[in-house]
């Protein structure tokens, strides 16, 4: 285990802050995000409202993968506990949130995970579990995942960077690949993905490696076609995710000369429309230790939503959080390439 | 003289070829815009079929953009490589047939 050291972690997010600022001086055509949002008249990003309430409840993952951008891994110590979790049900509960996120690290090996679950569960909520599938078949403790999650309402999102095993492997590590086919063969086998089941079943894509996704339409039709003729596995809907440069990716980047390549396809495929319609208009990420963010990739770079004590989920202050301006850097071109990218995947048709 | 050739950032200048010659390029790029949107073969399709012509026609800049282009849409390193293969069959293939030129004429003049 690695002992958590908070003056370090907030130094490595200075630090990437740094890097993703020195873009503008390695590149005349990658300007400052927000004089990008000015050049298309659009002053600061707003909240429109409050419907999604992300929760990071650990850092901890049973897989080490190239793009993640919470750097997870099994010797990650930073997870949420109960009481960091009562003040989430709090909130939730208080200003009537109707959808809840539950991503990591692997959320459930969060301790205090299923409880968390069950009592969102209680308040009618919407639940999302972000799940990388391999935790089903970690340790028999997490076979039941499926059952679990069929009882209580949960939306099962999973990451699957490939439908074959090279390119999966390559960003997730070896092996990965075939343990992610079983625990989806379980989670078909409980009804998730099956149509009329009630119980939806989403995969998340990212591209393996320094480019662009695809269409979002033409990679679900390719996923659903490999993964029912060579599996037999269904699932409801693909999402297409651009990676962004934050964390583990910005490292690869910078250390394959790719960088500032990267970011100028960015700004090239830039797209206003996307930009009007960031998911962190409408949403609220709260950190393993409580403290409140515009999305987990600020969450990552340590860009609170305030200064003062309104940035911590034990003083949730709606009125503030839905007048306050979200915190942009250079890593937001991520979100408004192209069709643009949330975690419910595209944000426009094109 | 340029010390040297192929500098990886003159892709992205490869638009400026308008200076010197605007109605020419515009309807260059006009064409070119048509010929890769769907139309009887996808989009996917036609990356796959300007990866293999740029080797043919050994175009750095194009091997560079179509390999991109390949790798989102989602095509294996098999399959890249297969689609290569092709293309250099092609091109061995026309070398070895006009062999039979060869022939003839050496037919054509010899004893």
């Amino acid at each position: 285990m690695i002992a958590y050291n908070k003056a370090k972690e907030e130094a490595e997010a200075l630090r990437q802050l740094q890097v993703l600022e020195l873009v503008t001086t390695k590149s005349t055509n990658v300007p400052y995000f927000k004089d990008k949002l000015k050049e298309h008249n659009i002053s600061s990003l707003k909240p429109v409202g409050l419907d999604v309430f992300q929760v990071n409840v650990g850092k901890m993952c049973n897989q080490t993968c190239r793009h993640c951008h919470v750097n997870a891994g099994p010797d990650r110590q930073e997870i949420m506990t109960k009481e960091t979790m009562q003040l989430c049900l709090n909130a939730i509960q208080k200003f009537n949130i109707p959808i809840v996120d539950l991503t990591g690290g692997a959320p459930e090996l969060n301790p205090h995970f299923r409880w968390f679950v069950k009592a969102c569960h209680a308040l009618g909520k919407r639940i999302i579990v972000r799940c990388n599938l391999t935790i089903l078949l970690e340790a028999d403790e997490h076979n039941d995942l499926p059952d679990f999650f069929a009882e209580n309402g949960v939306e099962v999102v999973s990451s699957l960077p490939f439908y074959d095993a090279t390119r999966t492997d390559k960003v997730r590590g070896k092996g990965v690949f075939e343990t992610s086919i079983k625990a989806l063969k379980m989670l078909n086998a409980r009804g998730y993905g099956k149509p009329d089941s009630g119980l939806l079943l989403d995969l998340v894509y990212n591209p393996a490696g320094a480019f662009l996704p695809a269409s979002q339409t033409m990679l679900e039709t390719e996923f659903k076609e490999h993964l029912w003729s060579e599996h037999g596995i269904v699932f409801n809907k693909l999402f297409a995710l651009t990676n962004l440069p934050v964390s583990r990716f910005l490292n690869y980047l910078v250390n394959t000369d790719n960088y500032v390549s990267y970011m100028e396809e960015l700004v090239n495929a830039f797209n206003p429309l996307a930009a009007e319609n960031v998911m962190c208009r409408n949403m609220i990420s709260v950190s393993w230790d409580g403290y409140l963010f515009d999305c987990d990739f600020n969450q990552m770079l340590n860009m609170k939503v305030a200064a003062d004590e309104r940035n911590h989920v034990a003083n949730f202050d709606l009125d503030y959080l839905l007048k306050r301006e979200v915190k942009v850097s250079q890593h937001c071109y991520g979100c408004t390439a192209g069709a643009g990218s949330s975690c419910g995947g595209e944000i426009v048709l094109l | 003289m340029a010390k040297d050739y192929y500098k990886p950032e003159d892709l992205k200048k490869f638009g400026t070829i308008g200076n010197y010659q605007k109605p020419l390029a515009d309807k260059f790029f006009a064409w070119y815009g048509e010929v890769f949107k769907e139309g009887a073969l996808t989009e996917k399709e036609k990356d796959l079929i300007a990866l293999a012509v740029a080797h043919v026609v050994q175009c750095p800049y194009c091997i560079d953009a179509y390999t991109t282009n390949c790798v989102k849409n989602g095509y294996s390193e098999a399959q890249m490589m297969e689609a290569v293969h092709v293309g250099a069959a092609i091109k061995g293939g026309a070398v070895l047939a006009h062999s039979v030129q060869m022939m003839n004429k050496n037919e054509e003049i010899s004893f």
